[in-house]
């Protein structure tokens, strides 16, 4: 089964980390996806810009909306993603686990839908 | 057949069904189609049996049957649309032919932890515990929780789906997590006691019914985990907690508090099985947070008369119980004991710290009213009991506190 795994940080707690704070996590999430890589887990993933980069759109009656920002105003942000390959939702579970902002913020752990 | 032929089998297929559940849900990796499999099995078996009479193994009939009914589905739903997973299933059950030497035991433990995952909801981990482990029907669950059928039953569902469509497995968890995970059953087990026993709203003191499958589930846990130490607690626990069942309330329905419930009517061959339930725990090493809390219900059981407790002791099973679980209604309670002990501005005082913690929790204000009471200090006595009835919800307790305020102004 794939799983995505969300990370949500709030970006406001991210930028009180000092610089050595930054290089200890970067160390960290090095480790973790060498990790995940060598297991035949990972599939993808990536670090995203911060959400004030964001443009969200909307197609109503025909006519593109775009807003500048996320499509909503949450405490915490989505900051990044991994879609990994588990056996099942506790393998994904133990994977999420040690994603290192899991300390800090928050991961959401959703199976990717499968069409037969 | 006759109707009481007909519920004799009914009662038969009962004491079978979650186990033969739970081996067919290990064969066919999903619980819906195991379901309803195995109603159909039994549906078969309610024709069959009353004619050939009951098959000498009638669960491993049942498992059988099930498991023939399971592939005709996937058979059909394989010729609708090719569906992979489905024939790769298909594939398997065939090779396996009825062979299976796995304990059905196993099974079991699979089934509950499933249940009990924590990716669930806690109000679904009751309910499907209750249901798939329990053998109850949807509307039997709702009724004793106060909600519609169709509530209960869409709860069922959803948490079935996401059983299925999230991959929780089926499966005993490692050594790294299982004692986390087996925590997680048996706090299942006991929220399901608990909602029987003080009903957080309603009329109803104690949904009886709720509390004797709270009981019976814990019986399976024990045998289950083999005898294991917490497991015997929160079973010893839950059968010194039913003992004071017919004690807790007056004619009225008024609640009676520990002190001064008539001993006369506790049930005494239950007190016995928890008492003997504790020694058995607290054989089995160092106790944890089930064991001493029922170490302590028992102090109190078997003590003749409210005066002869043995306070002491309770303050010394609170100690060990504040250092396993740190949590401030555990530090009440030790404070409470601690009044019994040593003298109310003894307990009052320890209670001082927990005002923050404690400050929307009722029984807080009615444990500090009652002690505040007791040292003649009424008006801080009154303003305590008010502040607990506003926080209060269930009807039987706001009685008695309202009683309380009335008799305490009523000697100013």
């Amino acid at each position: 089964m794939q799983f995505l795994l969300l990370i949500y940080e709030s970006e406001s707690a991210q930028a009180t980390r000092t610089e050595g704070d930054n290089h200890a996590m970067f160390a960290e999430y090095m480790a973790f996806t060498a990790s995940i890589k060598s297991a035949g887990k990972m599939i993808a993933g990536d670090a995203l810009q911060p959400v004030e980069t964001a443009t969200t759109l909307r197609i109503r009656d025909g006519k593109t909306l775009m807003t500048d920002g996320p499509f909503a105003e949450t405490k915490e942000q989505l900051g990044g993603y991994y879609l990994v390959e588990a056996n099942d939702l506790d393998d994904a579970l133990s994977i999420a686990a040690r994603i290192p902002t899991a300390k800090t913020g928050s991961i959401e752990v959703r199976p990717v839908m499968v069409w037969t | 057949m006759s109707v009481d032929a007909r519920a004799e089998l009914q009662s038969l297929i009962r004491e079978h069904h979650a186990w033969v559940l739970a081996r067919v849900v290990r064969q066919v990796h999903d619980l819906e189609l195991a379901e309803d499999s195995l109603s159909r099995a039994i549906e078969a078996a309610l024709v069959q049996w009353p004619e050939t009479g009951v098959p000498e193994a009638p669960r491993a009939w049942l498992v059988r049957a099930a498991r023939n009914k399971a592939i005709d589905e996937l058979r059909r739903r394989a010729s609708w649309a090719q569906k992979s997973r489905d024939v790769t299933l298909l594939g398997e059950l065939d090779a396996e032919a009825g062979t299976d030497d796995v304990p059905i035991r196993d099974d079991m433990l699979r089934l509950l932890f499933t249940c009990c995952h924590p990716a669930l909801a806690e109000d679904a981990r009751v309910a499907l515990t209750l249901q798939v482990v329990g053998g109850l029907q949807a509307d039997e669950i709702a009724r004793a929780f106060l909600v519609s059928t169709t509530t209960m039953s869409q709860r069922l569902v959803r948490a079935k789906r996401k059983i299925r469509d999230a991959g929780v497995p089926y499966r005993v968890p490692g050594p790294d997590e299982f004692g986390e995970r087996v925590d997680g059953v048996r706090a299942v087990v006991y929220l399901v006691f608990n909602e029987g026993y003080s009903a957080t709203h309603g009329e109803a003191l104690v949904r009886h019914d709720l509390c004797r499958h709270a009981i019976r589930l814990g019986e399976a846990l024990l045998e289950l985990f083999d005898g294991d130490g917490e497991c015997a607690g929160l079973l010893a626990l839950m059968w010194l907690h039913e003992s004071r069942r017919a004690a807790r309330q007056d004619a009225a329905g008024d609640l009676v508090l520990l002190a001064d419930q008539d001993r006369d009517r506790w049930d005494r061959g239950q007190i016995e099985r928890g008492t003997a339930l504790v020694t058995m725990a607290l054989r089995r090493g160092p106790p944890g947070p089930y064991a001493l809390q029922a170490a302590i219900a028992a102090v109190h059981a078997n003590a003749p008369d409210a005066a002869s407790t043995d306070w002491p002791q309770i303050v010394l099973l609170y100690d060990r119980l504040l250092a396993a679980m740190p949590t401030p209604i555990v530090a009440l309670n030790r404070a409470v004991a601690l009044a019994f002990a040593r003298g109310h501005e003894v307990g009052l005082g320890a209670m001082d710290s927990l005002g923050d913690a404690l400050a929307e929790y009722f029984l807080f204000h009615a444990a500090r009213a009652d002690l505040l009471r007791r040292c003649g200090r009424a008006d801080e006595a009154v303003r305590a009991y008010e502040r607990a009835l506003a926080l209060c919800r269930n009807d039987a307790e706001q009685r008695f506190l309202r009683a309380r305020i009335a008799a305490v102004r009523g000697r100013t």
